[in-house]
């Protein structure tokens, strides 16, 4: 897995709640059977005008000048900001694959679905949970210079905003070690092979009819 | 004595491995659940790093999100979507390599997978179960820990029988009283998420007590844990009581003789104790629970049938205002317009939220000797499994539909989602038994309205939504 550390990135402002995954990466391209390749499509059905589907040429589409992602300003975004119950609904994690493809790199909004939260950290993708007071005024920045670029540092958990105000944040701390380091989590879980083994044996004589 | 605990705290500790110095513990899942979405790259991953299943035993897998509903006669082979062939097929490799337990899609028992692992008996009480679905929170009914979890967590279940998380908080939703005529387990969660919101339990594990639960079937109960999710709640739990207790037994998966004694004793323990502390308490009162219909975009947006479609303008949150302007848009409401006089383009019964046979024989009730209003284009039903179909067929009840004028289909997801062929065109309205009205959830541009089964066959036969709860 990808490591995170810093990124200084523009921002762009999805300013919309209960953005749901359903939205992130809509369930047509659910058929694929690779991690990768989602970048296209993500926002699919708010980002093009016409309809998509696998396989279909999306350079050809017609884009949508209405939605954010596909404002000049906001080419090259590496930061989401983003509204309240961020990535509710399916577990699927397109959703995070489509982000990282796209090349968004932290998330930022008040709060985010638990599902969407933890399937983030597996994917190199940090997601910032800030007071709704320090989301508006990003919002509120963005808005006045659209473009300009918020400093997320997880070591130091911080997202300074565009005019210099520094926000603080709190992370797991088991999640941070491993978003830092790019661990493999299976990797680390095994090393407890002893443990689980024996674990699974008192399991399998106290009900044994969870092993039918 | 010792502190009194809850349902999911006896849950999370009966299966805690070992807790690491950072506060995270390692779970042991006793059970996982398998389908095409969400398990290719997990067996991917297993492949690249020559890693293999634990415990194949522990998993049972299903085609379920992706198949078609009709014209099954050509297998696997014969499934039109090349894409969609292709990511069945690779399960049923995937399921082959790892000796994973699979029903095909041509099996008898085939069907989605949070109706068929309660009907097998393969998800069983005081159990740990996940699947790469959201809405494993279903299995929670049988008074298990079931929750969904993504991709990566798939593939580290295979790899370890384990996953690494934090416990969550307890909440516990009461709902007390009795439902009047016309009321089920449909409009209880749905009536709990709009008073909760759709993140009102995010980072909860929800108990749902009260008469009003108690007093539901284990279908009733199925239905209302499935939709836990959509409050934000990864997991929602019953209490087992004899209901439960009858419900498992003699199934293919389950105990028997002295075994299935001693289980039942055991599952006897899994409830709350008394004096247990929840960190969040809701109240309902089970009698005040109309018909619902959801109105907009997230299942928040639900209100009563005999209501009207809420005004953005007294919403004080200007997000929410925001949010609400912008459903009304999708959904080509009016703010103030009578939910009951909401016409209807589409009707689809079924998904893991409605597609069991207590769904079937409600639904069919409303139908029976009646037709389906001639401006309703398609209504459908599509049983959640291969063996709720056969029940329903030996009980007349794909008659009672097709002779109305339903189309009966074979079992899967469908149109809940529409990742097959089962869709909404752009700009039509659906009453819906399933558990999503996102935009687009059902088809690009289509308008859905999550209700009930008895809701969604009223709807059907009268062309719009009716106050079911006013018959009779």
């Amino acid at each position: 897995m990808e490591s995170f550390q810093q990124v200084h990135g523009v921002a762009v402002p999805l300013d919309r709640p209960n953005v749901d995954t359903d939205q992130i990466i809509p369930k047509q391209y659910l058929k694929s059977i690779a991690r990768s390749g989602f970048g296209p499509n993500l926002f699919d059905d708010w980002r093009y005008l016409d309809p998509g589907d696998v396989g279909d040429d999306h350079g050809k589409r017609r884009l949508n000048p209405d939605f954010v992602l596909n404002h000049e300003h906001y080419r090259g975004a590496q930061v989401l900001l983003a509204r309240d119950n961020f990535g509710c609904g399916s577990s699927r994690e397109h959703a995070p694959w489509a982000l990282l493809d796209y090349g968004i790199r932290c998330i930022i909004a008040p709060s985010f679905a638990d599902i969407f939260y933890g399937n983030c950290f597996k994917n190199g993708i940090l997601p910032v949970a800030l007071a709704a007071a320090e989301v508006d005024q990003l919002f509120a920045e963005v808005a006045a210079a659209p473009g300009c670029k918020i400093a997320v540092d997880l070591p130091a958990q911080t997202v300074t905003a565009p005019a210099g105000e520094v926000f603080r944040f709190t992370v797991d701390a088991a999640l941070k070690e491993r978003l830092l380091n790019g661990l493999d989590d299976i990797g680390l879980t095994l090393q407890h092979r002893g443990e689980i083994e024996k674990f699974e044996a008192r399991r399998k004589a106290e009900a044994p009819w969870v092993f039918n | 004595m010792s502190t009194p605990r809850t349902l999911y705290d006896k849950l999370w500790d009966s299966h805690v491995v070992r807790v690491d110095h950072d506060g995270s513990a390692l779970l042991y899942v006793d059970r996982q659940l398998v389908h095409e979405v969400t398990s290719p790259q997990a067996f991917e991953g297993l492949r690249l790093a020559g890693r293999r299943v634990w415990r194949a035993g522990a998993s049972l897998a299903v085609p379920d999100h992706n198949v078609p509903t009709t014209g099954r006669g050509g297998g696997v082979a014969g499934i039109a979507d090349p894409v969609s062939r292709i990511q069945v097929e690779t399960l049923d490799r995937n399921c082959a390599e790892f000796g994973i337990t699979e029903f095909t899609m041509n099996d008898s028992r085939q069907g989605i997978v949070h109706v068929i692992g309660p009907e097998q008996g393969a998800t069983m009480p005081g159990m740990t179960i996940v699947c790469g679905d959201s809405h494993t929170s279903t299995h929670g009914a049988l008074g298990a820990l079931a929750f969904g979890i993504g991709t990566s967590e798939v593939e580290h279940v295979l790899a370890t029988q384990c996953l690494r998380m934090k416990k969550s908080r307890n909440m516990r939703v009461t709902v007390s009283g009795a439902t009047g005529p016309g009321v089920g387990a449909k409009d209880i969660i749905l009536a709990v998420i709009a008073q909760i919101g759709t993140a009102g339990a995010t980072g909860c594990t929800v108990e749902y007590a009260g008469d009003a639960i108690r007093a539901l079937s284990m279908e009733g109960r199925f239905t209302v844990c499935n939709m836990s999710i959509e409050a934000g709640a990864r997991a929602g739990i019953i209490a087992v009581d004899q209901t439960t207790i009858d419900y498992v037994r003699g199934r293919p998966f389950a105990p028997r003789g002295a075994v299935w004694e001693s289980a039942a004793n055991a599952w006897r323990e899994l409830v709350s104790d008394e004096g247990a502390v929840f960190d969040h308490e809701v109240a309902v009162d089970a009698a005040a629970i109309k018909p619902q219909v959801s109105w907009g975009t997230s299942p928040e947006m639900t209100v009563p049938v005999d209501g009207v479609v809420p005004d953005p303008a007294f919403e004080a949150d200007p997000v929410r205002r925001q949010s609400m302007a912008a459903a009304l848009r999708y959904m080509d409401l009016r703010a103030g317009e009578a939910i009951a006089g909401i016409g209807l383009d589409k009707v689809f019964i079924g998904s893991c939220t409605n597609g069991r046979i207590e769904d079937l024989r409600a639904a069919a009730d409303q139908v029976r000797g009646r037709r389906v209003a001639g401006s309703i284009r398609l209504a459908m039903v599509v049983p959640g499994s291969g063996l709720v179909k056969k029940q329903a067929e030996e009980e007349g009840l794909d008659r009672v539909f097709t002779e109305a004028g339903f189309e009966w289909r074979e079992p899967g997801c469908s149109m809940c989602l529409a990742m097959n062929a089962d869709r909404l065109a752009p700009g039509e309205r659906c009453a819906s038994t399933s558990n999503r009205n996102f935009e687009g959830r059902q088809g690009r541009g289509g308008r859905t309205h999550l209700v009930s089964p008895v809701m969604a066959a009223a709807a059907a036969v009268a062309g719009h939504f009716v106050d079911t709860s006013a018959e009779g």
